[in-house]
C-alpha cells in the first residue's frame, strides 16, 4: 500500500543557507495521526512550509511524496488541490477580502484543479454555514475581511473552518495551540477530532503536550536540530511534558 | 529671465486652434475676454513641464508632441457610435447625459420628466448667453496660474450645465458621459458645471471613454459648487482609449456643514492627469476624496489635489490608491492647505501604491501647509509589491498565483470602491476592475 506522505532523507535550508531541515525520514499513512513535538527552533514550521510549498526554502536533499506523487516539484497551489492543507500558527489577515469570498475562491479553485464541477454560490454558503455552526461561528464573521480584527480563537477557528470545507487528505496543524485558552482549544480540536477519518492524515506540530490531551496522536516524534530523533506512542508527549526537551537539544548538538 | 522660450510645436499647434476658433466660441464680451486673458496666460508661459513644481512628474511639454484639430459637431454617424458605446453604468437608472465630441447633444440625453429643482442645459448656450459661468463664481478657487486649466478656459466650447435648486433632494443619479467617436484623433475641450443650491443634494458620475488606437486629446474641467448643508456625490470614470491624452480639472466650493464625497478612478487612456482644486469654504463641512488608478503598459496617470481648508471644523479624508503593471507609473501629488483660522480642521491624506512589476513606478508627493494651531493633519505613503506571505496563503489554499493576486489587487482597490454610497457606481466601478484584471490574464 503506497503511504499517504513519505518524506526520504530531506534535507532544506533558508535560501541564504542556514539549514534547517537535515536528513528527516517521515512516513504517514492513511487514518494515522502523528505528533511532531520538540524545542523552539527546532525546525518544526519549517517543515509544515516545506509541505504547504512556501517560496525561500531550498531542498538541498530527499524527496517528498504525497500519495505516490512527488511533491516538491508542485507549487503550493497544486499541492492544496492534491489534499495537502496546512493550518497556520499565524493565520494571515487579508483586508478586503471578505471570508466568505475567499472560501468561495479556495474551493472552487481546488474543485476546478481536480476537473471537477465548481458548488453554486448558495450551496457552498449552505455548507460552510453547517460547518460554521460546529466551530460557533457566527455568520456576521464569515462577512468580515478575512482574519482582520480576529482574535487569535477565532483565527484558529476559521483555519479549522477551511480544513472541514477543503476536506484535505493531509492536515498539517502548525502549532494550532497558540494563542489559544482552554475553551478555544477545545472548540478546535473537536473540529479537528471531527475530520478523522481512515482516508485521512494529520501532522501535528506542536511545543506543548496540552493540545495532545484533546488531539489524541497514534505516534509522537521528537523533533530536535533538523531531525526526529525519538519515536513512540501517545505516552511519549506525557513523558517530554515532564523532562522537557534538553537532552534531546544536547543529544543532537 | 526675458529669455523668449522657443515654443514647441503643440505650443504653436494651440495657439493656432484658439486663433482659428475665437470668433466662434460660444460667448458674449465678458466671456470672450475671459478666454482671451486665459489663452495670454497660457500663452505666456506655455505647456508646464517638469521644472513646474505642480507638473514636475507629468512633462507635458515633452509629451504632448503636437495639438490636434478641433473635433467638428457630431454628426448622425457619431452620434450612433456614441450611443451604441458600451455603458459601465447601463442598466443603473440614471439620467444619462451625452457629451459626444466635445458636444452636448441634448437628443441622446434623458431630459424627460426632469425632477422639480432640476435644470439641465448645454454649457455653450450658457456661454452664448455671457452668463458668468466660466471662473468667476469659483473666487479663489480656480488656480489662474495653471496652464492646462487657462487652456480649457480659453477654449471650452460645451459641455453640461446642471443646476439643483436649494433643498432639492435628487435621488436619481445623473450621469454625464463624454464618448469621444472619431478615431481620428481630435482634441476637445469641454467645460461642466454642477450648482448643488444650499441643503440639496445629488450624485453625478461623468465617464470618459474614446476609441483605442487614437491619440485623441481631451481637456475637461468640471466646477462644482455646493451650497450649505448640501451635498454631492460625485464620481469621474477615465476609461479613455488606449492612445488618449485626457487632462482634467475639478474645480470645487463647497459651502458650510456640507458633505462632498469624491471618488475618482482611472481605468484608461495614455497619459491622464487629474487635477482637483478644492476649497472647503464653509464650517464644518466633511470631505472624503479617493481616487483609485489601475495601469498598465506605459501609462502615466497623474492625480494632483490640492484642498484647502478655508474655514474651522472642516473634516477631510483623502486616499488614493493605484495598481501598477509594466512600465506604467502613477503619480500622486497632495497638498492640504489650512488657511489661518480653520481651527479644529481634521485632514488625513493617504496614498498607496502596488506595484506589479520591476519597472513600475510610483511617485508620490505630499504637502501639508498649516497656518492655523488647533489642528489634526496627516499623511502617509507606501509603495510595495504584492505581499509574498499573503500571496503564500491563497495560495495554500489552493488558489492558483495569477487568481490570488488579483485577489489581492482587488482587495487593495476595493478600499476605494467602497467610498462610493451607491450601489450600482460600486457595481459599475467593480466591473472596470474586474475587466481591466481580466485583460492582464
Amino acid at each position: 500500500m503506497t503511504a499517504l506522505l513519505e518524506i526520504k532523507g530531506l534535507h532544506a535550508e533558508i535560501a541564504g543557507g542556514r539549514k534547517i531541515i537535515q536528513g528527516l525520514d517521515l512516513t504517514v499513512n492513511k487514518g494515522e495521526i502523528h505528533a511532531i513535538m520538540g524545542p523552539n527552533g527546532a525546525g518544526k514550521s519549517t517543515l509544515s512550509y516545506v509541505l504547504a510549498g512556501k517560496p525561500g526554502y531550498e531542498i538541498t536533499a530527499g524527496e517528498v511524496y504525497l500519495n505516490g506523487e512527488d511533491l516538491l516539484a508542485m507549487e503550493a497551489d497544486e499541492r492544496a488541490a492534491k489534499g495537502v492543507f496546512l493550518a497556520f500558527q499565524y493565520p494571515l489577515e487579508i483586508p478586503g477580502v471578505a471570508t466568505l469570498t475567499f472560501l468561495r475562491a479556495a474551493f472552487n479553485a481546488q474543485r476546478k484543479a481536480r476537473g471537477e464541477e465548481e458548488l453554486s454560490s448558495p450551496d457552498l454558503i449552505k455548507r460552510v454555514r453547517e460547518i460554521a455552526k460546529t466551530l460557533n461561528i457566527d455568520a456576521d464573521m464569515l462577512k468580515r475581511p478575512l482574519n482582520v480584527g480576529f482574535s487569535g480563537g477565532e483565527k484558529k477557528r476559521n483555519e479549522t473552518l477551511q480544513m472541514a470545507l477543503l476536506q484535505p487528505s493531509l492536515c498539517v496543524l502548525d502549532e494550532t495551540d497558540s494563542g489559544l485558552d482552554i475553551d478555544a482549544l477545545k472548540v478546535v480540536a473537536n473540529g479537528v477530532n471531527a475530520l478523522r477519518s481512515a482516508e485521512r492524515g494529520m501532522i501535528v506540530i506542536t511545543h506543548y503536550q496540552r493540545l495532545l490531551d484533546y488531539i489524541v496522536p497514534d505516534i509522537v516524534h521528537v523533533f530536535a536540530a533538523g531531525r526526529i530523533v525519538r519515536t513512540g506512542g501517545a505516552d511519549l508527549a506525557r513523558e517530554l511534558e515532564a523532562t522537557g526537551y534538553a537532552q534531546y537539544q544536547s543529544e543532537a548538538a | 529671465m526675458g529669455v523668449a522660450i522657443r515654443k514647441t510645436k503643440a505650443e504653436l499647434g494651440l495657439a493656432d486652434l484658439y486663433q482659428g476658433a475665437r470668433r466662434y466660441l460660444p460667448g458674449g464680451e465678458e466671456i470672450t475676454a475671459v478666454r482671451a486673458a486665459a489663452f495670454d496666460r497660457f500663452n505666456a508661459v506655455g505647456l508646464p513641464h517638469r521644472r513646474v513644481e505642480a507638473w514636475r512628474y507629468t512633462d507635458l511639454r515633452t509629451q504632448m508632441k503636437e495639438a490636434k484639430r478641433l473635433a467638428s459637431l457630431p454628426d448622425d454617424a457619431a452620434k450612433t457610435k456614441a450611443r451604441e458605446a458600451r455603458d459601465l453604468f447601463a442598466g443603473a437608472g440614471f439620467r444619462k447625459l451625452m457629451v459626444v465630441d466635445g458636444a452636448f447633444v441634448p437628443e441622446l440625453s434623458d431630459l424627460a420628466d426632469l425632477e422639480p429643482g432640476l435644470a439641465i442645459q448645454p454649457m455653450s448656450d450658457a456661454l452664448a448667453a455671457d452668463k458668468p459661468l466660466l471662473s468667476q463664481r469659483l473666487g479663489p478657487v480656480v488656480p489662474d496660474d495653471d496652464p492646462a486649466l487657462a487652456l480649457n478656459t480659453a477654449l471650452a466650447a460645451n459641455g453640461v450645465v446642471i443646476l439643483v435648486a436649494p433643498g432639492t433632494a435628487l435621488s436619481r443619479p445623473i450621469h454625464v458621459a463624454f464618448v469621444t467617436t472619431n478615431w481620428v484623433a481630435t482634441s476637445m475641450f469641454t467645460r461642466s458645471l454642477v450648482n448643488i443650491g444650499a441643503g440639496a443634494s445629488a450624485t453625478v458620475v461623468e465617464s470618459h471613454q474614446g476609441p483605442d488606437g487614437s491619440e485623441y486629446q481631451v481637456n475637461t474641467a468640471m466646477q462644482l459648487v455646493v451650497g450649505d448643508e448640501a451635498r454631492i456625490d460625485h464620481i469621474k470614470v477615465v476609461g479613455e482609449g488606449n492612445g488618449a491624452l485626457h487632462i482634467g480639472s475639478l474645480l470645487a466650493n463647497i459651502g458650510a456643514r456640507a458633505t462632498f464625497n469624491q471618488l475618482g478612478f482611472v481605468a484608461g487612456g495614455s497619459l491622464i492627469r487629474n487635477q482637483l482644486f478644492v476649497r472647503l469654504a464653509g464650517e464644518g463641512t466633511v470631505a472624503d476624496i479617493r481616487g483609485g488608478a489601475l495601469l498598465s503598459g506605459t501609462q502615466h496617470a497623474d492625480t494632483t489635489l490640492a484642498i484647502e481648508h478655508a474655514a474651522e471644523n472642516g473634516q477631510s479624508r483623502e486616499t488614493f490608491k493605484a495598481v501598477v503593471g509594466d512600465t506604467a507609473r502613477a503619480v500622486f501629488q497632495g497638498k492640504i492647505t489650512v488657511a489661518p483660522g480653520a481651527q479644529k480642521t481634521d485632514a488625513k491624506m493617504m496614498s498607496r501604491a502596488l506595484l506589479l512589476s520591476d519597472e513600475a513606478e510610483a511617485d508620490s508627493k505630499p504637502e501639508l501647509e498649516i497656518f492655523a494651531d488647533d489642528v489634526q493633519c496627516g499623511h502617509g505613503t507606501t509603495t510595495g509589491a504584492i505581499d509574498d506571505e499573503l500571496l503564500f496563503y491563497l495560495m495554500a489554499r489552493g488558489i492558483p498565483p495569477a487568481d490570488a493576486k488579483a485577489l489581492l489587487i482587488q482587495a487593495f482597490i476595493g478600499e476605494i470602491i467602497e467610498g462610493a454610497a451607491n450601489e450600482s457606481v460600486r457595481d459599475a466601478l467593480t466591473g472596470a476592475m474586474l475587466g481591466w484584471l481580466g485583460q492582464r490574464e
